[in-house]
């Protein structure tokens, strides 16, 4: 068993020699994700506020205006002009000076007096996907209560009143979603980059012939490798989470412990990724692409940001192999729905057994090329 | 005396490739054992197979009485390794790279301390201690390099080419080095292009298409007789022109081979026409000589040349 491992020792300690040897090189491995946590943090806002909204009153009655005002009240919709034609509206939903636009008919006040149904246009910019959705649910809203409010008169009791509660993320707020999965992202990316370019630099420069020609056992010199660059990527998960907690705002409901703790089977497999994407790159120009190619997954298959319930079949299964998956799992668990290690040791286990399989595929890539 | 280093009909075929074809060899302690071929001829691929990096396809090979095929993991603990391309960590200082190699080879404290100080003085590396590598000179990394492999006392080294590009002057006490350690009862596998390294060396083997081509001391090489095919002479003609004269001395029938050096030509001819060829070129001197090492070499390459067409 300890000659599996023969040689790791020196090998990382060298290892923390190269680190503290180039701080330019950890200033940006340590800050570059920071700097996306700020940027991507702050700007990914799936919460629709303030709605651009341009609004044709041809009905021009009190009716109307108690509509207009009652739509604009919502933090939705923000009044940013009133038109008076339809060239006008639609020309300002075309040059994109408003998301949503309302019109409300002449006979609007007649329609209401008389009992018949009144009707009033709303029209939503669909090229934003994302906000359309929600501008016609907070439209709908609208008329709805107004409706009824109408139908039973001034003093009337609401027949049913929903009440609807978000559990674990009250205020819905984007940044409790979307950081704690960012978390995951940005890990993976400075963690694989890290360390597959500390072996390949070793590949390009002619050491790493040297020192297959020494006792370092393969497991040797990827253990003795990954410990430094798992204390370093261990220390960010700490920066981060500071960050999170403090200046996002975003709660951590579980123990801060549990999460440390499970923390490690993604590091173990991440790193164990980029000591295979290491085998595979035989620059390191190959190798930064090698990892960039792992970010996209990431993001768009692991439930960061579509929802893995709706995705196709297939796209599900392919949700499960990826690592991201699972960490974002445990990340949102613990931080926003306080679960524990009862709730997600399956998590766990499977990132533990992915970081044995990557680790274990990359020494015998290793050993395969070597003999090559 | 058992030898140190033997390859028994070893070959090497990387798919349809052949690399290394059927090399037998014996190298002695204390040997330092030149071993030329150009570039692809499978010089390094030998020496991986030989520190166990490379299972042989066929034949097999030992050092120091352990099988390559077997003992991979012990030949490391006993053999040094150094390529051109140094294996050094050019961010680190001498210290940290000579402590790193200790420690891979598994040496700890005062093992390591009093090793370190040996190589210290037997490399003349003291005053750059402390100095990154990526500042000292190309001889100085060399020196380094070999420090390195040779820091966990290994009783065989093998040198991959150890003084590809750097001056003369390094070139030179670089080896007197190997001469010092080879004193001392270290074997040496060096791999090189250059003939005056060549020719320093105890006994030189020779590789060309994968196959040995010769095999032995410089004199036993000059005398060989596909060197020196029956009924032809070496001859040196020193003349006042000697890339003019070469033209028109290789269309002269019989003359085999011309090569220009220096400021004179050497030429295999056949002994037969040495007297036309004294009449042709009444203003040079001509005089019949011993074949030089590269002569050896190039007669031996044009000879495969033609056998393998």
């Amino acid at each position: 068993m300890k000659a599996q491992f023969y040689g790791f020792l020196p090998v990382c300690r060298k290892e923390f020699t190269h680190i503290v040897r180039d701080p330019g090189t950890l200033f940006f491995a340590l800050l570059l994700p920071l700097v996306q946590l700020f940027l991507f943090g702050y700007a990914v806002d799936t919460n629709v506020r303030q709605l651009p909204t341009v609004v044709l009153d041809e009905s021009h009655t009190q009716e109307s205006r108690q509509l207009v005002e009652r739509l604009a009240a919502s933090d939705v919709f923000r009044l940013a002009m009133t038109v008076q034609s339809n060239e006008e509206l639609y020309g300002a939903m075309r040059a994109g000076k408003a998301r949503v636009g309302i019109k409300v008919p002449y006979d609007y006040a007649r329609r209401l007096q008389d009992g018949t149904t009144a009707t009033v246009l709303v029209l939503v910019d669909g090229s934003e996907s994302s906000t359309a959705g929600q501008a016609v649910n907070a439209s709908t809203g609208v008329a709805l209560k107004e409706s009824l409010g109408r139908l039973l008169g001034g003093g009337g009791v609401m027949p049913i009143e929903v009440r609807p509660s978000v559990l674990y993320n009250p205020s819905t707020r984007s940044a409790n979603f979307f950081v704690p999965g960012l978390i995951a992202v940005l890990l993976q990316t400075m963690t694989i980059l890290l360390i597959a370019l500390s072996l390949v630099r070793e590949r390009e420069r002619g050491t790493l012939e040297q020192l297959t020609m020494t006792p370092v056992a393969p497991l040797g010199l990827m253990v003795g490798k990954m410990i430094p660059y798992g204390v370093l990527a261990f220390s960010e998960l700490c920066v981060i989470l500071t960050i999170m907690r403090y200046v996002f705002q975003v709660p951590i409901h579980g123990s801060v412990i549990v999460l440390l703790v499970m923390s490690l089977p993604f590091l173990l497999t991440v790193l164990g990724l980029g000591l295979v994407i290491s085998t595979k790159a035989m620059t390191q120009a190959e190798a930064f692409q090698l990892s960039m190619g792992t970010v996209l997954p990431s993001v768009f298959l692991s439930g960061y940001i579509f929802l893995i319930d709706t995705m196709p079949a297939f796209f599900k299964v392919v949700s499960r192999i990826i690592p991201a998956t699972y960490y974002i799992e445990i990340l949102r668990g613990i931080i926003l729905r306080g679960a524990g290690l009862k709730d997600l040791w399956v998590d766990g286990v499977v990132l533990t057994l992915m970081g044995c399989t990557t680790i274990m595929l990359a020494a015998w890539q290793f050993v395969r090329q070597k003999r090559g | 005396m058992t030898p140190v280093i033997t390859a028994d009909h070893l070959t090497i075929r990387f798919g349809e490739v052949t690399a290394v074809n059927d090399v037998s060899f014996a190298i002695g302690k204390g040997e330092l054992f030149g071993f030329l071929g150009p570039n692809g001829s499978g010089k390094t691929t030998i020496i991986k197979a030989l520190c166990g990096l490379l299972a042989p396809s066929e034949g097999t090979g030992t050092i120091l009485g352990m099988d390559i095929r077997r003992d991979a993991a012990e030949i490391k603990r006993h053999v040094g390794y150094m390529s051109q391309k140094f294996g050094l960590y050019e961010d680190l200082s001498v210290s940290e790279n000579m402590g790193f190699y200790a420690g891979v080879y598994g040496m700890t404290g005062a093992q390591a301390k009093q090793r370190k100080e040996e190589i210290l003085a037997l490399t003349g590396l003291e005053p750059y201690l402390h100095r990154r590598v990526s500042v000292l000179s190309g001889g100085w990394k060399q020196r380094l390099a070999l420090g390195c492999a040779i820091i966990h006392s290994p009783e065989v080294v093998f040198l991959d080419e150890p003084t590809a590009g750097i001056d003369p002057v390094a070139r030179r006490s670089l080896w007197d080095l190997f001469f010092q350690l080879s004193g001392q009862g270290v074997t040496f596998f060096v791999t090189t292009h250059y003939m005056d390294e060549a020719e320093r060396c105890g006994r030189v083997g020779y590789i060309y298409l994968s196959k040995l081509a010769a095999l032995g001391t410089i004199e036993e090489l000059q005398r060989l007789p596909e060197a020196n095919p029956a009924g032809t002479s070496r001859v040196q003609i020193e003349t006042a022109d000697a890339s003019m004269m070469l033209g028109s001395l290789r269309e002269m029938e019989g003359v085999r081979e011309a090569t220009i050096f220096g400021r004179s030509i050497h030429a295999l001819v056949e002994t037969s026409e040495i007297e036309r060829l004294h009449a042709r070129f009444p203003q040079s001197t001509i005089e019949t000589i011993e074949p030089s090492l590269e002569d050896v070499f190039v007669t031996l390459t044009y000879q495969i040349m033609k056998a393998s067409r």
